[in-house]
């Protein structure tokens, strides 16, 4: 019983993930452009999904159906087609619609704490664990050593 | 006091979370400001909406400061902004330009036919091509371009009388203190 229900479940999740799947596939044919061949079609797709449609913030430019990033996906490609890398793409775009058309912003001293502030906080919360605990074992360590070991049978 | 330490804690997370909320209220977060402020317009060669054999460049408009529009018909902020253009926009004391954004001629023609028109010489984007070395990414949009062809300011949504006076009118009232180029 228990066994058909955790196959059943397995079906429905196997099921989801291919119906979100097919989503995606479809999500990459808004529009259909000339490209030159699969290689370069894979490029266009990987390089307008870091790159935010500012219309629609928080789509990027490979999903968004907003008549701007129709615009800039056309200008992307023909961008490519006259021969130019992704980095160049993405300066020619930064230098329109600044940092924020990037997914991925650059390092510099305006993101500082955007890239580095959890971090800072993760390393803060263990300095603040280890310092208590050393603490902790210093003030106590006779009455940690007199516990009986609290072991009763009930495995857990 | 270490047994505080948590209840420290939470507070910086409030004040922050605090800081977060009250921030997002004080700005619009759609606005993204723009790489152009200072440097140079971009070079644009464009029809007249009127009559499109004639086209404008930006090296025609050099010489004086003026305010670059961009609306549409199909926008509805920009309907918001057009009255504010008619009653206030002669005496910003610098011509404005509409820049018509991916707009049927048509239906930008009848519409300034109708509300008005506060311009000075409209010019037409149907592709919206030029609008990207601009950097719009919506309309209304209006750049202030200063005599030497730089863009001085720029707002992102409607002008409404608080944003003319506040912002718009010490921005002009800036430019006319340099010397004319």
């Amino acid at each position: 019983m228990r066994r058909r229900l955790r196959h059943r479940a397995l079906g429905a999740l196997l099921q989801l993930g291919l119906l979100l799947f097919t989503g995606l596939a479809f999500a990459q044919a808004i529009d259909p452009l000339p490209f030159k061949d699969h290689a370069q079609e894979v490029r266009f797709q990987a390089l307008t999904r870091e790159l935010r449609c500012l219309v629609c913030q928080n789509e990027n430019l490979a999903d968004s159906n907003a008549d701007l990033a129709r615009d800039l996906r056309h200008e992307v490609f023909d961008l490519m087609q006259q021969g130019k890398s992704d980095d160049e793409i993405k300066q020619y775009l930064v230098d329109r619609y600044s940092d924020f058309v990037l997914y991925d912003p650059p390092v510099k001293s305006s993101t500082v704490l955007l890239w580095f502030g959890p971090l800072a906080i993760l390393l803060a919360g263990a300095v603040v664990v280890v310092v208590t605990v050393r603490r902790r074992g210093r003030a106590a360590p006779v009455a940690v050593q007199d516990e009986k070991p609290n072991d009763e049978g009930d495995d857990w | 006091m270490s047994r505080l330490l948590p209840f420290f804690g939470f507070l910086l997370l409030v004040a922050l979370f605090g800081f977060g909320i009250w921030w997002n209220t004080q700005h619009d977060q759609r606005e993204v400001p723009s790489p152009l402020i200072n440097k140079p317009a971009p070079a644009f060669v464009l029809p007249k909406l009127d009559d499109p054999s004639q086209t404008v460049s930006r090296d025609n408009l050099l010489g004086k400061p003026y305010l670059i529009n961009v609306f549409a018909s199909w926008c509805i902020a920009c309907g918001e902004e057009h009255p504010v253009l008619m009653t206030q926009g002669k005496s910003i004391g610098v011509p404005i330009v509409g820049y018509n954004y991916k707009d049927a001629p048509d239906d930008a023609k009848a519409w300034l036919a109708k509300h008005g028109n506060p311009y000075d010489m409209v010019i037409a984007d149907l592709e919206g091509r030029t609008a990207i070395d601009f950097g719009v990414y919506g309309a209304p949009e209006s750049f202030l371009v200063d005599g030497k062809g730089v863009i001085r300011y720029k707002r992102i949504g409607p002008l409404t009388p608080e944003v003319i006076e506040k912002e718009l009118k010490p921005a002009i009232a800036a430019l006319a203190k340099e010397p004319a180029p």
